[in-house]
């Protein structure tokens, strides 16, 4: 049987709009892929939790609060003290340019911003874990 | 196997991956299975069957917590089903699954259902042995929404819960074969609806038309999964029937009934693996094209391709 490529898309923290989370979580899963959908006010622990419970190729994040900046670090280490580095990790929603740039020195692979076209992510993603393997 | 190792040592990731190897049948899952396959056999596993909609993921992560506060460790496959059309899948058990999800001794773990039919998806028995080796006391498998022909979970567990909801309409629905002939036990979830009496009673009806040979009479017990309530008698009843395979040699007829199927299968899929391993799927399509062109019939030709297995 093929592979296929697995992702866990999670809303971190309080913001309650979870309706880009749910287009992207579509988008993928027309695509063919397995998305693992663990809904609204994730704390970190669960979203790293569940993306090795899962044995996922990705970390999808969405978030609108304003607290990409404190949540998306606190994965980045639990992935780390879990020797989970190797999976990817996407962020999306509401982040300025020169966040967007600190969070890609801690390993974030890459942030989709508003107006992103659900094929961009879905076609990066592909390439993204084929050229892993 | 080194694998393998880590997994008995207790590494998550190790469980994680060779589940991921077993579903996408990598190089080595079978090795690595019939390595895995001595240390099995311990845990008690539970399958919850039921419609969409009748809160069997909520009921799962209730009976998790309950199971955790009695000390018991827990596995959780949940099934959601694979697109025909695309071959993905949204699945979303975990949404419901809060409660027992930061807890370590919990390992949860979504499939889907990858084109298979019958509620589970081809690779949950094998992943259900994963976390049996784990160490995991209970296991507790839940189906896709079923409807009236999704059964199979019955080859995968000891017990298993037909979760319905109150209002699922008039007592014929209930006399219809399939579903429920497998429940060993009967929960009527949401029950704070209107009907939820009418149901059980219902259901208690149906059951008393039933052959009493097992020596097992389903118990039929009401929950509102939401507010944690009825979610005790449910685990309390589980635990009974466990006894009762025990003690009356049932345990022993169900592992054989299961280790029967579970052979024929591997059988059946090595014989595939070996056909078309040998490089005869040219002789396949030679065959397809034959049958279409009106030169053969299907089941001569079947014979034709089964003859190297038969010498």
């Amino acid at each position: 049987m093929e592979k296929k490529i697995r992702v866990l898309v999670a809303k971190p923290g309080l913001d309650g709009h979870d309706r880009g989370a749910k287009i992207v979580a579509r988008a993928l899963r027309d695509a063919g892929m397995e998305v693992i959908y663990t809904g609204l006010h994730q704390v970190p622990e669960r979203i790293v939790e569940a993306a090795i419970q899962e044995d996922v190729d990705v970390i999808g994040m969405s978030l609108l609060s304003g607290a990409h900046m404190t949540l998306i670090p606190d994965v980045m280490e639990l992935l780390e003290e879990n020797e989970a580095s190797d999976i990817i990790v996407l962020a999306g929603g509401i982040i300025p340019q020169e966040d967007a740039d600190r969070l890609r020195e801690m390993g974030v692979d890459r942030t989709f911003g508003p107006g992103t076209r659900t094929d961009e992510i879905v076609e990066y993603i592909r390439s993204k874990v084929l050229n892993r393997n | 196997m080194e694998i393998l190792s880590r997994l008995l040592d207790g590494d998550r990731r190790a469980v994680a991956r060779l589940m991921s190897m077993a579903e996408n049948d990598s190089p080595g899952a079978k090795k690595a299975l019939a390595e895995l396959y001595p240390h099995t056999g311990n845990a008690h596993i539970i399958g919850i069957t039921g419609p969409p909609g009748s809160g069997k993921s909520t009921l799962v992560d209730k009976l998790a917590l309950f199971y955790r506060t009695k000390g018991k460790t827990v596995g959780i496959i949940a099934v959601d089903p694979t697109s025909p059309f695309t071959g993905g899948a949204l699945l979303g058990d975990r949404i419901r699954m809060n409660e027992v999800a930061l807890d370590k001794e919990v390992f949860i773990r979504s499939m889907g259902t990858r084109g298979h039919l019958g509620g589970l998806a081809l690779k949950t028995g094998d992943l259900v042995k994963i976390l049996d080796a784990f160490g995991k006391d209970i296991i507790l498998v839940e189906t896709v929404g079923a409807g009236q022909s999704e059964v199979e979970v019955v080859k995968t567990a000891h017990t298993t819960v037909i979760v319905e909801v109150p209002g699922m309409g008039d007592d014929i629905q209930a006399i219809k074969a399939g579903i429920l002939e497998i429940g060993d036990i009967f929960v009527i979830n949401k029950s704070d609806m209107e009907g939820a009496d009418e149901t059980s009673r219902e259901l208690d009806a149906m059951l008393d038309m039933n052959p009493e040979n097992s020596g097992w009479r389903p118990p039929i017990i009401q929950t509102i999964a939401n507010s944690n309530i009825g979610v005790d008698e449910v685990v309390e009843a589980m635990d009974q029937h466990m006894e009762h395979l025990k003690s009356t040699g049932n345990y022993h007829k169900r592992i054989k009934a299961r280790t029967r199927v579970e052979l024929m299968e591997i059988i059946r899929d090595n014989i595939h693996s070996y056909l078309i391993e040998s490089g005869q799927d040219e002789k396949f399509d030679s065959l397809v094209d034959m049958i279409v062109n009106g030169e053969l019939d299907p089941y001569t030709a079947a014979e034709e391709f089964v003859k190297p297995i038969k010498e």
